[in-house]
């Protein structure tokens, strides 16, 4: 048999591989950087590296391995975290001017968890700026290229984090998922990408963008890194006040090879207009091997999808535009030069510090909740988020998981999207109702289109069922490897 | 049905959002939002008559804890990366006469 790569290995394996004394935590950063000297230039997954602090950092590790303090899967693994993670004493920038040189003085606690548990952190990922985007464009630092066809996009807003996993450029990565961020991005790299139910995984330390939206969770190679990644990051944290007292997190003693019997629904609304036909195939052809494998497969009326959109949009915005009033120009951050008054200083600092996408934003979401409008829009969404969690409270009434595709099509050109932010907007049809409705939602790649483009499988799981979901990824993932 | 955002609305909007924006953002944004609520419009699709709104999909309310200082000094951490610093405190704007 040929030596595997040490590159090859799934984050899981390599650590076993390292506590069995085969690697030193060592050869895996520097493994690691030595694919990011090769095709890092072209890609540029990551807005900051930092090599010397990973190699000392491997070392108490890899001492904490050997006196046998560190025994968890994840010891000695190097990570890539997505840049509105705060990370102490590492800069972290939400590819944005604003935070150009932002060094936090704390870690999001989801970061901790992972240095608790052996992890490296390498750098810190690009992203649209201030995760408001479907492609990784909008970041200050400059695109992001998909690792598997470089004249495309990675997706986003974690483009960064997932195209790293699929380059090889890390073993595994944090991101993060307001409206698909997470699984977009993991479906258009061909990589995992989980968003677990909200309240799920502390927010801490994670730069807000829509409050009541956001989620941390993983990006991986393969469903068993998800899982245990997921119940590595997951805790009840008092620092995040939505944060969820959950006693079932051991997600990975979920990675069973089992559907029968598993009843799972296809919204008709999810395979209509819109919907490329070699996405639609590679989906449908996904769900024929869960009824191979003995689960129930049929479609449903879902309803409600189209509504999801207009919802999503006004709700972010108007959080967005509450989150966003810290950049002020006074704290931290960049502040505009040569400016005396102080109105004129935060209108000045937040006009030259951030970009269009994120103005875009800010202005809409200001206008949604102006008094006048306040009823009209921003309640008006919060009632039709209320029916969106109804239709899928029915829906679990008949189904444990509901399938479909991630995104309408595979990854698009770079430089087509940002042209029409509406037509952008549209490509999160299938994963902004689950950040709505706070459910928990994984992407696993299910095939190619004819230009050789991931396509990704989204299965949806009722509030608090990620087992479900991974049991039903992990069979899957078995079967057509 | 469609929007027109007018410079008055726009300029009302650069208040809130605290932006300030350039002849041909100005131009543009106007476009944009007035685009973006054409779109956000079509939610008065649906009937929502006694629908309560929801802002939390659990019913979690007043999480409370105990007022009890957790973090340490980072005092020097935090100024680093103040854009501008003067003994121990950020510098602002002079807002008042003194």
């Amino acid at each position: 048999m040929v030596n595997r790569d040490i590159l090859d290995y799934t984050a899981v394996e390599l650590s076993e591989k390292i506590k069995k004394g085969e690697f030193r935590v060592t050869d895996a950063v520097e493994a690691v950087f030595g694919q990011i000297a090769g095709t890092e230039e072209e890609l540029h997954c990551y807005v900051t590296l930092e090599k010397d602090r990973a190699l000392a950092r491997a070392a108490g590790v890899q001492e904490q391995i050997d006196a046998g303090a560190l025994t968890g899967p994840l010891a000695g693994v190097p990570f890539a975290v997505k840049d509105n993670l705060c990370t102490r004493g590492m800069r972290t920038t939400c590819s944005s001017k604003m935070l150009e040189n932002f060094v936090p003085a704390y870690s999001a606690e989801a970061v901790l968890k992972l240095e608790e548990a052996g992890a490296v952190i390498i750098g810190k990922t690009n992203m649209d700026e201030f995760a408001m985007g479907s492609t990784t464009e909008t970041s200050y630092f400059g695109v992001t290229r998909n690792p598997r066809n470089t004249a495309h996009v990675p997706g986003g807003s974690s483009g960064g984090s997932a195209a790293a996993v699929a380059a090889r450029e890390c073993f595994a990565a944090l991101g993060s998922d307001t409206g698909g961020s997470i699984r977009q991005p993991a479906s258009y790299c061909g990589v995992v990408g989980m968003k677990p139910t909200y309240g799920t995984v502390s927010r801490y330390g994670l730069v807000a963008y829509g409050s009541s939206l956001d989620q941390i969770g993983p990006l991986t190679k393969d469903v068993r890194d998800c899982a245990v990644i997921l119940e590595t990051i997951a805790s009840h944290d008092e620092k995040d006040s939505t944060s969820m007292r959950r006693t079932d997190t051991d997600f990975s003693s979920a990675l069973k090879e089992d559907v029968k019997g598993l009843r799972i629904g296809i919204p008709k609304d999810y395979l209509g207009r819109g919907l490329d036909p070699e996405v639609k195939s590679a989906v449908l052809a996904a769900a024929e091997v869960f009824r191979e494998k003995g689960a129930v497969v049929e479609e449903f009326d879902l309803s409600l999808a189209e509504y999801a959109i207009p919802a999503y949009y006004t709700i972010a915005a108007a959080e967005a535009s509450s989150n966003l009033e810290r950049f002020d120009g006074i704290k931290y951050g960049y502040r505009a030069p040569e400016t005396d008054e102080l109105h004129l200083l935060y209108k000045r600092t937040r006009s030259q510090g951030f970009g269009p996408e994120v103005k875009r934003r800010i202005m809409l979401g200001s206008f949604v909740l102006s008094s006048g409008y306040y009823d009209a829009y921003y309640l008006k969404a919060l009632r039709v988020k209320a029916l969106i969690k109804k239709a899928f409270d029915q829906a679990f009434a008949k189904y444990d998981v509901i399938l479909g595709p991630v995104a309408p099509t595979t990854a698009p050109k770079l430089g087509e999207s940002l042209s029409d932010p509406l037509k952008m907007y549209l490509g999160d049809i299938y994963t902004i109702s689950v950040n709505l409705a706070g459910l928990p939602g994984i992407s696993i790649p299910c095939g190619e289109d004819a230009g050789g483009l991931p396509v990704g499988l989204q299965l949806i799981g009722d509030c608090f069922r990620e087992k479900t979901l991974i049991q039903a990824a992990y069979t899957y993932e078995q079967e057509v490897k | 049905m469609a929007n027109v955002i007018d410079d008055a609305t726009i300029d009302y909007v650069g208040i809130l959002a605290k932006l300030e924006l350039s002849g041909e953002e100005r131009e543009q944004a106007k476009k944009d939002m007035a685009g973006m609520l054409d779109y956000i419009d079509k939610l008065g699709e649906l009937d929502t008559t006694g629908v309560e709104p929801m802002s939390h999909v659990f019913p979690v309310q007043n999480v409370f804890r105990e007022d009890v200082v957790t973090n340490g000094d980072a005092r020097d951490e935090i100024l680093a990366n103040a854009p501008a610093e003067k003994d121990g405190m950020f510098v602002a704007p002079q807002t008042f006469e003194g």
